[in-house]
């Protein structure tokens, strides 16, 4: 009895599960390879600190929605799942707005409709169909924050280049010293506009994929 | 009448979906192999955003916003039930989703079976969901107004994941880099086409 207590407790952070966290972040990340989840990363990326608040509100709300669903998975009623799901994600966006709302005014009234959006998500709604229906509630919530964070890298990585190129600050502080601009370096425009982080999706996508070869797409 | 044509234009072309706001961006990539499965999507959508957004604007003056249950009776004037907007919205819209399944399949299995999985996976298309908060945020003034927007929203839609099928079919045939293939030209495609599209920005109707 005693060793399989041990057993438990070892396999909290087993390979399996490490694996669980960490596939999301390189080889299985919902952006470049499961393709989920996008139109939050592009709107919302312009400036770090949005894409920063977007990222952890998004870690939040899918940790909780896995473990949540994962508990539940056995009384949920095939037929219905997806409103129940919904509704699920709803509440603790609903929590996540009413927070923002209180505590970052400005930065809410920045990501305007796109905390709402959290909910039709699809890497939420894609993670609680794939995974949390089917596993306990430990490996779901690592699966939630592991993909959430793959989520949130790509996010942070766009926001960096969006806002360092657009306006050449980083969280609002001047990084591009006033000598550069002195010489003639101007900022680029262009970065601010919303088709520039499709573009900039697509070549950390090229990048990704150039260091793994595994990922290409041969259809 | 003319207010309601250029709300029509504006949410296709200057408003549109895809382009400006990035919405319903993984059906728009992931359902637009070929042309004809893209087509069926797009009316789906076109549709499904034609229904929700006039009913969830009824909602939202009727029952959700300050003070919007008055016509109850003066007990109800300063009611503000704007946090439930969430949750009543993706409500409706699952609702929707799931009765506009089962009319199709009653009155038209052959559309049934060629829309197949799409119709279920509309619930979580963002563009849906956008499409009832953006009306909720420009405060449209009417029912006419809401549908118009609702309808024209889906028609960029529409026009969007059509085009980009249609580009996608042929730019098979040319030597992408390998790495690049598939989802990342896709991406840098859609960033052209949205430049192209910021050409409408600014035009005033």
């Amino acid at each position: 009895m005693s060793e399989n207590m041990d057993n438990n407790k070892e396999s909290l952070f087993s390979l399996k599960n490490r694996k669980l966290l960490s596939n999301p972040l390189s080889k299985e990340n919902p952006i470049s390879v499961q393709v989920l989840g996008i139109c939050s990363v592009l709107a919302i990326t312009v400036q770090l600190r949005a894409s920063i608040v977007m990222a952890i509100s998004v870690i939040a709300v899918m940790g909780f929605a896995n473990v949540i669903i994962s508990l539940l998975r056995k009384t949920i009623p095939p037929r219905i799942r997806i409103i129940v799901q919904l509704t699920v994600i709803a509440s603790l966006v609903i929590l996540v707005d009413q927070i923002l709302k209180a505590y970052v005014y400005d930065v809410s009234r920045q990501l305007s409709v796109f905390v709402g959006l959290i909910i039709t998500n699809c890497i939420i709604m894609g993670r609680l169909e794939a995974f949390a229906l089917y596993n306990k509630p430990w490996p779901s919530f690592l699966d939630g924050i592991g993909n959430a964070a793959g989520y949130g890298w790509v996010l942070l990585t766009v926001g960096f280049f969006r806002e360092l190129l657009g306006s050449g600050t980083l969280m609002g502080y001047q990084v591009i010293p006033d000598a550069l601009y002195e010489v003639g370096y101007e900022n680029n425009g262009f970065m601010i506009l919303p088709p520039m982080a499709l573009i900039t999706v697509g070549v950390i996508i090229w990048v990704q994929r150039h260091r793994d070869r595994e990922l290409i797409d041969v259809s | 009448m003319e207010e309601l044509a250029s709300i029509f234009v504006r949410s296709i072309f200057i408003d549109n979906m895809v382009f400006a706001y990035f919405l319903g961006m993984c059906s728009y990539l992931a359902v637009s192999r070929t042309v004809n499965t893209s087509v069926g999507l797009g009316f789906a959508v076109i549709f499904v955003l034609g229904i929700t957004v006039p009913i969830n604007f009824l909602l939202e003056n009727y029952v959700l916003g300050k003070g919007a249950l008055s016509w109850l009776g003066s007990g109800f004037a300063d009611v503000d039930l704007s946090f439930l907007t969430f949750i009543m919205f993706i409500a409706i819209i699952a609702a929707m989703v799931q009765l506009v399944e089962m009319i199709i399949e009653k009155f038209s299995p052959t559309l049934y079976s060629s829309l197949g999985i799409f119709l279920p996976l509309i619930a979580v298309n963002c563009a849906i969901l956008g499409g009832s908060l953006f009306m909720q945020e420009r405060n449209y003034a009417n029912l006419a107004e809401a549908t118009a927007f609702g309808l024209g929203s889906g028609v960029g839609w529409f026009l969007a994941i059509v085009g980009i099928a249609a580009i996608r079919e042929k730019i098979r045939y040319s030597a992408v880099p390998a790495p690049l293939r598939g989802l990342g030209i896709t991406f840098i495609i859609t960033g052209l086409m949205g430049i192209a599209f910021m050409s409408f920005m600014g035009i005033e109707l």
